[in-house]
């Protein structure tokens, strides 16, 4: 198909026509060129193997009791699989805490990643279409603030918090994460580009608010922006460890990889006993919360990797 | 407008509460003034884990970044076959919490019942020690490596996708093969998003800590609690209970990474003038 429309397409072919013609085609829908190189298909094949290969091995392993995770070999699935079975036990065991895991982390990581992003998108379309007082010294200062490592805020946050009483609450996780200096960042661009002024002349001439205009005009056409920063600080919190193991130490509250690890250093730690059966355990609630985060990334990625290009190319 | 300016401030008033409470910290219940600073410059621990980060940086975040930028290019060259299965094969991990991402190399490496250790066995070859003090740096930057690859990849991707195409026509009519292509424009093309992605492999590598973290229980012989210096300052406040130091301590790794970072954007910077 492609090689019928690219020729009339291109510009008049110059006489190394073959590889002019195809490169052309290769732009328009660069995924379906007839040219193809099987060596680095293979050898790309081969990296995609090693990318998948502990995900494989979890989801093998999730099929399997403690004593065959060590009996059997690790990278296939053993005669008596019990999937179910280990769910089962995941779910129910200490009361349900993992559920509660689960739940927490959806709550922290959908409240921070909803405020993060409309904070974002405030700062950002207010920095990208006004004009005030420090305007430049203030982003100089967000920008500076990306590069201060989160964790290295982390510890004083703590002490900060432990002052007002706000250690083992679930604002502990979520405040923090609220601020995000890359998601301005982004947004700033974004807002930039995506809003156009003589749009805002407009709503302003017809006696529209400045408010109004943000909520009803410029969230809208920001939206692709703000997906991008959504999913990423939604990783971000759901993903964070470090923040929760210092913040929280009521069990209940604990995020789910809070809790996996408290389960998976027990199932070192403890030995045999009463402990002997965890193995399994974290093994089958580390496949259990992997996967929300990996649909939506599949269902999303259109908007993330507009998302991202956008960050990545203006500096 | 003043909203905005509102909704801005407050994050910033926000940095700007904790950097007074920093400093309230330390004159807090006795004035030690740079006490705290001074005694961390001497502290051979903390030295220690400073270097193994900044080791851990240099061997890391290049082969790293050598990785993804070859997967990028490979992805745009449209020479391969199934390309969305494998970039979003590899971009995967990413999405998988540090937390289990560490737990599942943690069992595969496992000298006893890891599959590595197994298949040597099978083999009769010996097994691999990947826990062991020798290996451990190198088991780490895989473990991370494995996770952020793709994160890096897709943002280089990403800048490539923007290249107008006009520039491959013009390239290709010159007669540009596709390494020439890939030198003169690719690679030039991508340096914002190559300087964007270093930037942030430096805030990451140097405050290593989930992975060392978890790997702690596996191997309590190899990861002391100052194995990097953020772990180092994570047991100071919790289980040495000095906070002041502690505090000290964070805030110097985080001076640290602020200069990494500035010595990083200054190279780039004169690289291009020149």
């Amino acid at each position: 198909m492609t090689t019928t429309t690219s020729p009339s397409t291109s510009r008049p072919a110059p006489p190394a026509t073959t590889t002019g013609a195809r490169r052309t085609a290769r732009g328009q829908r660069r995924r379906s060129t007839g040219r193809r190189s099987t060596p680095l298909t293979i050898v790309m094949l081969a990296v995609l193997a090693y990318f998948l290969l502990p995900l494989f091995w979890l989801a093998v392993s999730s099929t399997k009791s403690t004593q065959d995770l060590f009996t059997t070999f690790g990278l296939w699935f053993s005669h008596a699989p019990q999937l179910l079975e280990n769910v089962r036990e995941t779910v129910t065991h200490d009361d349900g805490v993992f559920l509660h895991w689960l739940l927490n982390t959806v709550l922290y990581s959908v409240g921070s990643a909803l405020g993060a992003a409309l904070l974002a998108a405030a700062a950002g379309y207010g920095f990208a279409k006004y004009r005030f007082r420090g305007n430049n010294a203030a982003f100089a200062l967000v920008l500076g603030a990306i590069m201060i490592p989160t964790t290295a805020l982390a510890i004083p946050t703590y002490l900060l918090f432990a002052k007002v009483d706000l250690v083992n609450t679930p604002w502990a996780i979520v405040l923090p994460s609220l601020v995000s200096p890359f998601g301005l960042y982004l947004m700033r661009i974004y807002a930039a580009d995506a809003v156009p002024d003589s749009l805002l002349e407009a709503a302003r001439i017809d006696g529209a608010g400045e408010l109004r205009i943000f909520v009803t005009i410029a969230l809208r056409l920001l939206a692709p922006g703000l997906v991008t920063v959504v999913l990423f600080t939604l990783v971000a919190t759901w993903n964070n460890y470090f923040l929760p193991l210092i913040m929280l130490n009521d069990p209940k509250l604990y995020p789910v990889t809070v809790g996996l690890s408290s389960w998976a250093s027990q199932a070192f730690g403890g030995g045999s006993g009463a402990n002997s059966n965890m193995l399994a355990l974290v093994v089958t609630g580390s496949l259990i919360s992997v996967i929300p985060l990996v649909v939506a990334f599949l269902l999303l990625q259109r908007y993330w990797q507009s998302g991202l290009a956008t960050g990545g190319v203006k500096q | 407008m003043v909203l905005f300016l509102l909704m801005f401030l407050a994050p910033l008033g926000y940095a700007a509460y904790l950097s007074l409470f920093r400093e309230k910290l330390i004159g807090g219940n006795a004035f030690v003034g740079l006490d705290n600073y001074v005694t961390a410059l001497k502290d051979p621990l903390l030295r220690q884990g400073v270097l193994r980060v900044a080791t851990f940086f240099v061997i890391q975040v290049p082969l790293m970044l050598l990785l993804a930028l070859a997967f990028a290019l490979a992805l745009d060259s449209g020479l391969l076959r199934l390309a969305r299965v494998i970039r979003l094969g590899i971009f995967v991990p990413y999405a998988v919490p540090s937390v289990v991402a560490t737990l599942m190399w943690g069992y595969l490496y496992g000298p006893d019942f890891g599959p590595f250790a197994q298949l040597s066995e099978k083999l009769g070859l010996p097994v691999p020690h990947f826990l062991s003090d020798g290996w451990m740096l190198g088991s780490l930057a895989n473990i991370v490596t494995w996770e952020f690859v793709g994160y890096n990849m897709i943002i280089l991707y990403a800048a490539l996708r923007t290249v107008p195409q006009e520039l491959y026509e013009a390239a290709a009519m010159d007669g540009a093969g596709a390494w020439r292509t890939a030198w003169s424009i690719k690679l030039p093309a991508l340096r914002p998003a190559l300087l964007l992605t270093l930037l942030f492999s430096v805030i990451g590598s140097f405050q290593l800590f989930n992975e060392p973290k978890l790997l702690q229980p596996v191997a309590p012989d190899v990861i002391d609690n100052a194995y990097t210096a953020n772990l180092y300052a994570y047991s100071l406040a919790f289980t040495g209970q000095q906070v002041n130091y502690s505090a000290a301590v964070s805030f110097f790794l985080g001076l640290v990474i602020v200069i990494f970072s500035y010595a990083v954007l200054f190279i780039a910077n004169r690289r291009r003038t020149s």
